[in-house]
């Protein structure tokens, strides 16, 4: 596809029905797009979930994603949220090795992320923590040098600050007449 | 009132006003099929492969413009349909097809004849159900046809387990279509008409490349009347043939690969484009970078994700073309466009594509044009894809529209059969020629017998050179003529094939036997096979190779005197 020159966040509400996922996925692939995170879970309406994608490309590559979602016939809503003021968080469990001698200075970084300490054992830790990619990112790169032994991140989900979309007129953003 | 799975599909078809319904029967569909005899409205036509049945479902729907519908069982019923739903997608060709499915009980265990159909379809579907009780299926068919047949048309399959066919409810008509997602945009935007129309009256040499959209919507006289108001030349897409007559002063071909040069050159050249439903396929466009760069494009098409998908547009309008064309039209001022017209003449003159070389030899060509001829360009003419496809939609002069039927975003090998059967069953007092390649015919070619069955005249033409034509053009223009696996030494004696399915068979060898055979074909009450042993390499022209722009574009070699 065209060159990977940016993210784009989108979110997605869909309706809760077994094979949603497989169709959204199946036109990805299809289409060529790249997803760097996928996040689905329920949404505040009964029988609606809201997906939240993180994909790579340049703007053309976005709007062609939100219009090809759109076309779905499971899909509702889509937004691409990519330029506007959002919040954005991921999870992340991350499992570090820490001896007696490591350990406080783990501790250490751990407060300074405002991340926690969920698990103790013998030789690891597993450390929690909650941000932005790049925060998740970068606490991460700095317990690498401890021995991080493993890494689950549950992907990005993001919601646009002030009104609710929903709400919104721009919420039918999807590019309808302008290309 | 209490109704088995199997009766509310029936009585479902019924109500959306299907009435014939193309299919083969086996093991998880049978308890459909043993409820047909109860719905005498419901015809059904007993194809001999479902390839045929969603092909022949696909030429119905478009002829009728309402959904095909075919019946196919589980398993290799259901994936034999595959080739034929993946072509309707492609084509955007509303259809609905009904597939059993082993019994809910055992889904998913890899019992006999199963496979998962709504996966495997789920890419070339619009949308597709698995339907697992029998209280759904009234609501599900519903949405099916709606789905099918609005916005941008499309397949729908729906898949019904055995049991499910078979289980008992109180059967209540369906309310009203609810599909939250679903809500195709008709209207158009009225300041981008507004903006496409100034962009028209200012234009000193615009073009309309209408497309199937104009087909399908129907909107033949708001196209004619845009191009007459303002004496806009009008260049079709390939499957935007027959959307307005070719006997029209201002029609001016169709373009791309194998499309007329001055129709290519004039899109070129030109300083506005009015794409009419039409996606700018590479067929077409070429090197989408290089794709008429001077030009100003307005692009109407319901479906927005085409919108910006290969070409940048300066105005995108999003609706229905007939509706988007019937507010445009008032806002369009009177022109001339004389110089333009002029030099679209003169391109025309300096490129003459469609001259045919003096010659001895039976040139496939020849054959179109001459069909042509014998019925005025009004036949509906089906075709599959390669060199047969593109000389008929080049020779044949269609003057009524919606009738070329032709596997265009796919090209389907073997649509030319079954798809001129669904045509004829559309049309039973019309005229149907099914043009076919001695390749693509023998795909389908069982389907004879149904044509037979179902007493349908449709005439068959076979260009029969003895190879995949258009694999073996471009095997001598590409590959230095090395023809791997092209050509066909086994062909059978088609006039006796025919003859075996109690068809009329005709063999044509000489030039001069062309007309007579037309004429004797249309003459005859029945289905006609005319075998015309043509030219064996014969290449198609013009020939812009794939990716390429007009710049690179092939014309006919000049070695023989031509005559128009």
């Amino acid at each position: 596809m065209s060159s990977s020159t940016g993210r784009h966040t989108v979110t997605a509400l869909v309706e809760d029905q077994p094979g949603v996922l497989n169709r959204i996925s199946s036109m990805f692939r299809r289409r060529g797009y790249n997803i760097s995170s996928l996040a689905v879970g329920q949404s505040e309406a009964p029988g609606l979930s809201r997906m939240t994608f993180v994909v790579e490309g340049d703007p053309a590559t976005g709007e062609m994603v939100a219009k090809n979602l759109h076309k779905l016939v499971e899909v509702i809503k889509v937004v691409d949220i990519s330029d506007e003021n959002a919040v954005s968080r991921e999870l992340a469990l991350v499992r570090v090795k820490a001896d007696v001698a490591s350990r406080s200075e783990i501790m250490q970084i751990v407060d300074i992320f405002r991340a926690k300490i969920v698990d103790v054992s013998q030789g690891t830790l597993i450390v929690e923590v909650t941000g932005d990619e790049d925060k998740v990112n970068s606490l991460v790169d700095l317990l690498r040098s401890f021995g991080v032994q493993e890494v689950m991140r549950t992907g990005t989900i993001a919601m646009s600050r002030g009104v609710s979309f929903e709400g919104e007129p721009q919420a039918t953003r999807i590019p309808q007449n302008a290309s | 009132m209490k109704m088995t799975g199997a009766q509310i599909v029936c009585e479902s078809l019924l109500r959306e006003g299907c009435n014939v319904v193309f299919g083969i029967p086996g093991g998880a569909i049978l308890p459909l099929y043993q409820t047909l005899p109860e719905f005498p409205d419901l015809r059904h036509i007993l194809v001999r492969h479902e390839q045929g049945a969603a092909h022949a479902a696909d030429g119905y729907a478009r002829v009728t413009g309402r959904p095909g519908v075919a019946f196919a069982t589980s398993g290799p019923g259901a994936t034999n349909l595959v080739t034929g739903i993946a072509a309707a997608q492609m084509d955007s060709v509303p259809m609905v097809i009904v597939t059993g499915q082993v019994s809910s009980a055992v889904i998913g265990s890899d019992a006999f004849q199963e496979t998962d159909i709504t996966g495997i379809t789920l890419p070339i579907t619009k949308h597709n159900f698995l339907v697992m009780e029998a209280s759904n299926i009234a609501r599900v068919i519903k949405e099916a046809f709606y789905l099918a047949n609005s916005g941008r048309p499309g397949p729908v399959l729906v898949d019904i387990p055995r049991d499910v066919f078979l289980e008992e409810v109180d059967y209540e008509a369906p309310g009203d279509v609810k599909l939250p997602g679903y809500a195709p945009t008709l209207g158009g935007h009225s300041g981008q008409i507004k903006k496409a129309s100034s962009l028209i009256n200012k234009s000193s040499k615009p073009v309309i490349i209408a497309g199937h959209g104009v087909i399908i919507s129907r909107a033949y006289s708001e196209l004619r009347e845009l191009a007459e108001t303002a004496q806009i030349p009008v260049i079709t897409t390939l499957l935007g043939i027959s959307c307005f007559p070719e006997d029209h002063v201002l029609w001016s071909g169709w373009p791309g690969m194998h499309g007329m040069a001055y129709s290519s050159l004039a899109i070129d050249e030109s300083d506005l484009i009015i794409a009419l439903g039409m996606r700018f396929d590479d067929r077409i466009t070429g090197n989408p970078k290089k794709f008429s760069t001077g030009s100003k494009k307005i692009h109407v098409d319901i479906d927005p994700s085409e919108i910006g998908k290969n070409i940048s547009v300066d105005v995108p309008i999003v609706g229905d073309v007939r509706e988007v064309l019937s507010k445009l039209n008032d806002l369009i001022k009177p022109a001339t466009h004389t110089d333009w017209i002029k030099r679209i003449e003169q391109l025309k003159e300096e490129h003459p594509s469609l001259n045919i070389p003096q010659t001895d030899k039976l040139l496939a060509r020849q054959v179109i044009k001459d069909i042509s001829e014998a019925t005025d360009g009004k036949a509906t003419i089906v075709t599959g894809v390669g060199q047969h496809q593109m000389w008929a939609a080049q020779h044949y002069t269609f003057k009524e529209p919606c009738s070329l039927l032709t596997s265009g975003g796919s090209g389907t090998m073997g649509y030319e059969v079954p798809a001129a059967m669904g045509a004829q069953v559309a049309r039973p007092e019309g005229v149907v020629w099914s043009i076919a390649g001695d390749g693509g015919f023998q795909m389908t070619l069982c389907e004879l017998a149904t044509i037979v069955e179902n007493k349908l005249p449709v005439k068959f033409a076979i260009l029969n050179n003895g190879f995949l034509g258009m694999v073996r053009q471009w095997q001598e223009i590409f590959f230095d003529s090395s023809y791997v696996s092209t050509g066909y030494s086994g062909n059978p004696d088609f006039v006796r094939l025919a003859e075996a399915y109690g068809i009329k068979g005709i063999r044509v060898t000489d030039k001069s036997q062309v007309k007579r055979a037309v004429s004797e074909a249309m003459d005859h009450d029945g289905p006609v096979l005319i075998d015309f042993i043509v030219e064996q390499e014969e290449n198609v022209y013009p020939m812009i190779p794939s990716g390429m722009t007009v710049n690179e574009m092939m014309e006919e070699p000049v070695t023989e005197k031509v005559t128009v």
